[in-house]
């Protein structure tokens, strides 16, 4: 870690937001550099100011007196006077929301479904003998195992000179349907790339964390893909980046 | 209108952060009057959403709330605060020294006047971190910032603010001479 790259990390430091092994890495930097060190004397020095200057307004009492009397009045409110005109269009509007409200539950239970499916891959990808059917850090061996075992062409890369290393692939089956698996290596820990074309199913898009694994999703013409590890978020991103520049 | 356990629910989960709500105000509008106001339109309106609460943390609910009325406010009010882009690579430039900080930082009115010339979505991240005490996620939360982006938000807005504070301290130490 040179400075550059810590000065963002030194304010996650500060604030105990890094995870364990970025904090430990950001120590080592420090013991060694007296600008950080400095730095994260800085942060003090302002964050020791900004606490200490009775910056903070607080709720006056008649604020408090005058919520108090609103919310009082609001609760007494006659019943709203129906305009019989309204009726037609309020209608139009609940069909209109009970269609999307039914939409989007269908695709967030979709997603979380699938999910869940990825994370259990990826957890039994970790079991003994199970994580790689070719194993090989070459992209132009691991590509061809592909050929003929899927009715696609997975993009295949190497990133070790960034931090991931190729480690070899496999298939998987997730939702009924055969998917290729690429396992990458992020320091000690494994990540795996799930690929499939998604023509019929939904885009699946975002991130989130279940069962402390962190997953990655995101759609590219009509490949869906999908990263799945115990890394951090951030480092799932990074690797994003890489795979579609 | 409400039924009266929720009125009841709503009075013990979310008006305890009232103070919260007006201090975010206060600092997003620079305003001390205007806060109260805003602050007050923004807890009724909270109080007309209740039902869509979710549980949660009513803090962090409570302060989206109100920074949507305080930025629904600037629109009207001052455009120009909403246009001021924050995006500046300021990694380039050491902070200042910790001594000089801490000197000036001690002085409360130079202290406001810093933070208040900060571009707002400098200052809210600052205001929720350091005067809320905020987590990541928290401020995340309450401002949209997406959650891996908040760190470097909060880096270049602290360094921003301590290059304000040690500008003074130079110009000071140059009247001086």
């Amino acid at each position: 870690m040179n400075c550059e790259l810590s000065a963002t990390a030194l304010h996650g430091y500060f604030d105990g937001e890094l995870d364990a092994v970025r904090a430990a890495e950001f120590e080592s930097h420090m013991q060694a550099c007296a600008q950080c060190q400095a730095s994260l004397n800085t942060l003090k020095s302002l964050r020791d100011g900004l606490q200490k200057s009775d910056l903070y307004q607080g709720a006056s009492a008649r604020l408090r007196t005058r919520i108090a009397e609103e919310l009082g009045s609001e609760n007494r409110a006659a019943a709203p006077r129906w305009k019989w005109f309204l009726v037609p269009a309020f209608s139009l509007a609940v069909l209109l929301i009970a269609i999307w409200v039914a939409v989007t539950t269908q695709h967030r239970a979709y997603s979380a479904r699938l999910h869940a499916e990825l994370i259990d891959a990826h957890v039994r990808s970790l079991q003994p003998g199970h994580l790689t059917d070719v194993q090989s850090t070459d992209q132009h061996t691991v590509k061809p195992w592909f050929d003929g075992k899927l009715d696609f062409i997975p993009p295949v890369g190497d990133f070790s000179p960034q931090g991931f290393p190729l480690l070899g692939g496999r298939l998987d089956v997730i939702e009924g349907r055969d998917v290729a698996a690429l396992v990458y290596g992020r320091r000690k820990h494994l990540i795996n790339l799930f690929v499939w074309p998604a023509t019929r199913e939904p885009a699946v898009a975002g991130e989130d964390s279940q069962h402390g694994y962190n997953w990655l999703s995101w759609r590219t013409g009509d490949m869906q893909f999908c990263l799945v590890s115990d890394v951090s978020s951030a480092d799932l991103k990074e690797l994003k980046d890489l795979i579609r520049p | 209108m409400l039924p009266a356990q929720d009125k009841t629910r709503f009075e013990q989960l979310v008006l305890p952060h009232v103070d919260a709500a007006v201090n975010l105000a206060r600092w997003l509008l620079r305003n001390p009057h205007d806060a109260e106001d805003v602050a007050q339109e923004a807890v009724l309106r909270a109080y007309r959403f209740f039902s869509g609460f979710r549980g949660g943390d009513a803090r962090a609910w409570l302060l989206q709330i109100v920074r949507n009325t305080c930025y629904t406010w600037l629109e009207k009010r001052a455009p120009a605060e909403l246009v001021t882009e924050f995006n500046e690579e300021l990694h380039q430039v050491p902070l200042p020294n910790p001594e000089t900080i801490a000197v000036q930082a001690s002085d409360r009115a130079k202290l406001k006047a810093a933070l208040e010339s900060l571009p707002v979505r400098a200052r809210e991240v600052i205001v929720l971190r350091e005067l809320e005490g905020c987590s990541y996620k928290k401020i995340s939360e309450v401002t949209g910032i997406p959650m891996g982006t908040v760190m470097s938000t909060l880096s270049r807005a602290r360094e921003k603010l301590a290059q304000i504070l040690g500008g003074n301290a130079a110009k000071e130490a140059s009247n001086e001479l």
